[in-house]
């Protein structure tokens, strides 16, 4: 065809605006569609948003953002935004609200909490989910006075936060990272998309353009697992066993760093073999046996020659062997061999044996010398920093099992004997990490009184039977049963079983049950069909178990339907917010950092800030530290006034950074913050980058910094003294023990040295069941996303294939699946990326018809589904938490299950009620046409 | 029909390493967020809170399980777009012109004033990388993001394709793949990159980094007396360590 005629077709070639300005105006701030906190560019037109990308001077996310990040701009869209504070005049769960005015709002909450603080304190539990403004919280719990606080570690990861306090002085989770420079080999362990998000991602991608290798232990083969060079299949729960058959051949080789154990770690401390406690001196000194002058001599003496095995007789005529010959005797035993594990693991023997050799090849035939002086804690100098190329990182599929405070434990015992502890190459402490051991504060809370604050925080880390909540009779002094001899150290407190306590009266009844963020009536809850019906049950008078529910969430989520009054809280685009050095900051292992959020968009409803509100009734209690002596209100200029000018002690407030000369408030400081993209940045000295347990540089400059106490070494754990303690109590020793029916409980888990057990609810349910974070949708929040819900709006039960075909399934079949605690009928995906015996499904995206102002035909209320409704919240026996036995944390990953073909006739279950959106709430447009 | 520029040096285009693509979907969301309000604007989504919600997105991830003779087996992660083919299809089959090749730099264009929606370019297009927006009835597709790469009021750095700007698994990578010499030509050389059904002929531009080789590379065996027991734990009684 002639091309004029085309031409005059066409009509002239189409003009493109190519440098059409995106934006009128750039906001920076940090991300919150996930835990990671990256840093965002926010471009705004006419006041609209029109465009979420990453900081590209940012730390943590280097200008890359995930999806979750890139629908920020959904989420601000979202039609299931609450608009005004609510009050109940329905049944509770009939989601039947009045609109009310804040001050009438405000003024009830303060009606209501004023009462519990003028008799009992105790009587509020006060509960926040995934919120990042816990050093508030807390401390607003604790000035009000009462013990009952968390937020939702307890069901998060806390397996990983204590297994590391008391290992190593610090943890996975977010608070380490890989030395993405110079690792030759990582390993990762039940890591899926979890915290650090981004910074894993941009870290694998270098490892796979260095062509260091990634190993990936996991039962199912998704994300990382996926690009992994070698997937492992093992089989939930098993991982401890795994690690500790890779001791076992690691010792048996000989390839340990005997030279990195004796000077890190405890392994030359002396044990006494009466009461397996560390053998002291008059002063209370922990010994170590010195070669040549062939005695005990304090480990803290330098330039000695400790033996490490041998059995020595002590002054008091005890005998004692070092920590590392229990170490040896332990795991060198032919149980964790290779052989004796393969079956249980799934992983076959010569597979153990060879990641093994791989360990030792790259720890220490690719050992890494950085020709970088430095000086150890003893003065003493170095020419060179010793590298174990190998590196770690654990998380969630560790971390929710019953026995991943001990798996996690063995894994950091991994990293210590082949020396891969903030060693080059190898996992490195971020800022403040690492603490000396063991770890401060102790929880507070043992006696509360009317009117007064509870004289420290409510969540630490218990050193023995003393620092524990519990009554002279044993029994529970938390709501929660934290700190209790059910769960002595759970750091993060057990949010999950809030409620069923509430309800039960077990140890106690409570009045207000307050939250935030958390959503306690269906995802976040191990069995919320019981949970639902706990918070709606009434006594026989009428009135309802847990009197009265506060909920403060910014969406409609299936937990606002069960508050008495709702606390609209705002996006987080709108509030000022901040990621605390006394929380969890965005620090690295080069140094600290933390971050804030301002508002880049105004509400365009009658809500505010969560953590404005909790200041507000702060002073309207007149609780200590939010008024001043008059009793005005301490902070007028709420949340952002607390951020510059709240004190712990001098000069340590929420943030470290634009401080006064003298670390004194700055009342320009958030400016400051704005003006650096709403983060701040330390760098360490280039001496202080490793061996921080044991470098003066650092230690040094972590006192200066408040991190640490002194500057004395960090001596690693390898065996714990703490647990050892809980252990002799339960055996009858010292004016703190274990009721009888926890003594036998207390005394087999916490084992100072860590050991593997299989998962508490281990059924002979043929298969385990477990979940995976999708990548996009990181939390159920996300479903209301119109972006995000595109891309996952229904989920499958991924099944193996050579499973499916001896159940006779095919793909896409319905299956009901059951478990001790109940059925849930799903549909099959048939795959081959699963270990055997596992299905695993996304979590988290079942939703109950109706919340999050979906329709309630959409695919998450009717092909969704949620695992959670097989997991029973206690233990088969009726009493106990399903929960790891050290620290409370909720066993999700130990779930067993049956599944069954079932057909269309199958009702499917469970069934809920359909919720309606409450007042103010407008139904959901039918078409978004985004175009700021 | 449409007829193609001549054949010109420069060839703007993608390569997208699919041993490193984790499948997070960043790329996908971040360009339905950039061009939503960009050259194509809007791309809507009907029925986005309902049972049925189905946007526009001009890059979506697909994910694949492929199973090999020994039983290993892979999921590959595979981002789907516009491969800007050197002889697209799409382009000659368009009735109108609206469909179109620019000669300056081969991206693969539609012009919404001249679409009538007749959605042959569609049809013609063996990618399945064209999206029809029935909302205001025109096809729509990847733009490699030309109201960013030229656009002098963003950064130099950010002057990429929004996917390209935000992997977080460094994926995906932009650049000129008519110069030998360019990056992504290097890089394509370097790691065996492929075109998609190069049998069809359409000579895409966008290049597919294929999966590493996985290594399973056992060290070799310890010497013998190493992996006795050497009297177990006590081998180590005589160690001289120091603190």
């Amino acid at each position: 065809m002639p091309r004029d005629i085309l031409e005059r077709l066409a009509g002239p070639p189409e003009a493109i605006e190519t440098s059409r300005p995106a934006a009128d105006e750039v906001k920076q701030t940090t991300c919150y569609m996930c835990a990671c906190r990256c840093g965002i560019n926010v471009h705004l037109k006419d006041g609209r948003i029109r465009f979420i990308e990453g900081n590209r001077r940012h730390p943590v996310n280097r200008g890359v953002l995930c999806a979750k990040g890139s629908a920020g701009i959904m989420q601000q869209m979202s039609p299931a935004k609450l608009r005004k504070p609510l009050l109940r005049v329905g049944e509770r769960g009939k989601a039947e609200f009045k609109e009310i005015e804040w001050e009438e709002a405000l003024a009830l909450a303060t009606e209501w909490l004023g009462a519990i603080r003028r008799t009992d304190p105790k009587r509020l539990a006060f509960f926040t989910g995934r919120d990042q403004s816990q050093s508030l919280t807390g401390w607003w719990a604790a000035q009000f006075g009462t013990p009952n606080f968390a937020a939702h570690g307890g069901f998060c990861s806390v397996n990983m936060a204590a297994g590391g306090l008391y290992s190593i002085g610090g943890s996975f989770w977010e608070f380490g990272e890989v030395d993405w420079e110079r690792t030759r080999l990582l390993l990762l362990f039940g890591v899926a998309e979890d915290h650090d998000s981004n910074p894993i991602k941009l870290g694998l991608a270098k490892l796979k353009e260095r062509g260091a290798k990634i190993v990936s232990v996991n039962p199912v083969r998704t994300g990382y697992s996926a690009v992994a060079d070698e997937w492992l299949a093992v089989k939930p729960g098993t991982d401890g066993l795994l690690v500790l058959a890779l001791v076992h051949e690691l010792l048996k080789s000989d390839r340990i760093d005997l030279d990195f154990l004796a000077r890190y770690t405890n392994a030359p401390w002396l044990v006494r073999r009466d009461d397996g406690l560390f053998a002291r001196d008059a002063e209370g000194r922990t010994l170590v046996w010195d070669r040549r002058t062939d005695a005990a001599v304090p480990s803290s003496a330098i330039d000695v020659s400790p033996r490490i095995v041998g059995e020595v007789r002590l002054a008091d005529g005890a005998e004692a062997v070092p920590v590392f010959h229990l170490v040896a005797e332990r795991y060198l035993d032919a149980s964790y061999a290779p052989e004796a594990v393969a079956a249980r693991c799934g992983v076959p023997a010569e597979t153990i044996r060879r990641l093994a050799a791989e360990i030792a090849r790259a720890a220490f035939d690719e050992a890494i010398v950085l020709e970088q002086p430095w000086t150890d804690w003893a003065g003493r100098r170095h020419a060179t920093m010793i590298g174990r190329p190998v590196a770690m990182h654990a998380m969630r599929g560790i971390s929710a099992h019953s026995n991943g405070f001990q798996t996690c434990r063995a894994l950091h015992l991994l990293q210590m004997l082949i020396g891969a502890v903030d060693t080059p190459g190898a996992w490195r402490y971020k800022a403040p990490f690492p603490r000396h051991m063991p770890v401060g504060p102790k929880p507070a809370g043992k006696r509360t009184a009317p009117e007064t604050p509870l004289g420290g925080s409510p969540l630490g880390n218990p050193a023995g039977p003393e620092d524990l909540l519990v009554e002279p009779d044993g029994t529970p002094i938390r709501i929660d049963k934290a700190y209790s001899w059910e769960a002595p150290l759970a750091l993060h407190g057990l949010m999950h079983m809030v409620v069923r306590n509430a309800w039960a009266g077990d140890p106690y009844e409570i009045d207000t049950l307050f939250m935030y963020m958390a959503n306690m009536s269906w995802n976040s809850a191990m069995n919320p069909p019981e949970i639902i019906r706990m918070l709606t049950d009434k006594r026989p008078d009428g009135s309802y178990r847990i009197p009265r529910i506060i909920y403060s969430d910014a969406f409609f989520s299936e937990m606002v339907a069960y508050a008495d009054l709702v606390l609209p809280d705002t996006t987080y685009l709108e509030r000022w917010d901040c990621i605390s050095i006394l929380d969890r900051p965005i620090g690295s292992a080069e140094g600290p950092g933390d971050a804030i959020r301002q508002p880049v968009l105004t509400p365009d409803r009658d809500v505010r800030p969560f953590q404005d509100v909790l200041i507000e009734l702060g002073a309207r209690l007149k609780l200590p530290g939010f008024v001043d002596e008059d009793g005005r209100p301490k902070y007028p200029g709420l949340y952002p006034d607390y951020l510059v000018n709240h004190e712990r002690k001098p000069g340590v407030g929420p943030l470290m950074g634009f401080r006064g000369p003298n670390g004194e408030p700055n009342p320009d400081q958030l400016r400051r913050y704005v003006e650096n993209g709403c983060f701040w940045r330390g760098r360490l000295p280039e001496d202080a980058l490793y061996y921080k347990h044991a470098n003066k540089a650092y230690l040094e400059a972590a006192k200066r910094m408040g991190f640490v106490e002194t500057t004395d070494q960090i001596v690693l754990q390898l065996y714990s003294e703490p647990l050892q303690k809980f252990r002799r109590a339960a055996e009858g020793h010292g004016p703190i023990q274990p009721p009888e029916h926890l003594r036998r409980r207390v005394a087999l888990y916490c084992d100072p040295l860590p050991f593997w057990y299989p998962p508490l609810d281990e059924s002979d349910l043929p298969l385990a069941a477990v979940t995976q974070r999708p990548m996009p949708m990181y939390h159920s929040w996300h479903s209301q996303n119109a972006w995000l819900r595109q891309i996952l709006s229904k989920n499958r039960l991924y099944i193996h294939r050579a499973t499916a075909e001896r159940l006779g399934l095919a793909d896409g079949d319905l299956v009901e699946i059951e478990s001790r605690n109940g059925k849930v009928t799903a549909r099959v995906r048939l795959s081959s990326g699963v270990e055997p015996g596992t299905v695993w499904t996304w979590n988290a995206i079942g939703k109950r018809a109706g919340a999050w102002n979906l329709d309630p035909a959409a695919p998450e209320a009717t092909e969704g589904f949620l695992l959670n409704h097989l997991i029973g919240e206690l233990l088969p026996d009726g009493r106990l938490a399903n929960a790891d036995p050290v620290t409370g944390q909720a066993a999700w990953y130990d779930l067993r299950v049956r599944i069954r073909k079932a057909d269309t006739a199958t009702a499917p279950s469970p069934r809920f009620e359909t919720l309606r959106p409450p007042e103010g709430i407008s139904p959901a447009p039918d078409i978004v046409r985004w175009n700021p | 029909m449409t007829a193609l520029p001549p054949p010109g040096p420069k060839k703007l285009g993608l390569v997208i390493d699919l041993d490193q693509c984790v499948g997070c979907h960043a790329c996908a969301v971040v360009c339905k967020e950039w061009n939503t309000g960009g050259h194509s604007a809007p791309l809507p989504d009907r029925d986005p809170y309902q049972k049925e919600p189905r946007g526009v997105w001009l890059n979506r991830v697909h994910t694949f399980e492929v199973d090999d003779e020994s039983g290993g087996g892979r999921t590959v992660h595979f981002p789907r777009s516009c491969l800007h083919c050197e002889e697209p299809a799409c382009v000659t089959v368009c009735p109108t012109g609206a469909s179109y090749k620019r000669a300056e730099d081969g991206i693969v264009l539609v012009n919404a004033e001249t679409c009538i929606g007749c959605k042959l370019c569609s049809w013609a297009c063996p990618y399945g990388a064209r999206e029809f927006d029935d909302d205001a009835g025109v096809m729509k597709k990847c733009t490699l993001c030309i109201d960013r790469i030229y656009n002098e009021t963003l950064e130099e750095e950010a002057r990429v394709p929004a996917c390209v700007s935000t992997c977080p698994a460094s994926a995906r990578h932009f650049g000129d793949l008519g110069d030998p010499d360019s990056p992504v030509s290097r890089l394509v050389a370097a790691r065996g990159g492929v075109d998609l059904m190069p049998e069809l002929g359409y000579k895409p531009v966008n290049k597919y980094l294929p999966p590493r080789e996985r290594r399973f590379d056992a060290p070799p065996p310890r010497a013998k007396e190493e992996e006795t027991e050497m009297g177990g734990f006590l081998r180590w009684i005589d160690r001289v360590l120091s603190r």
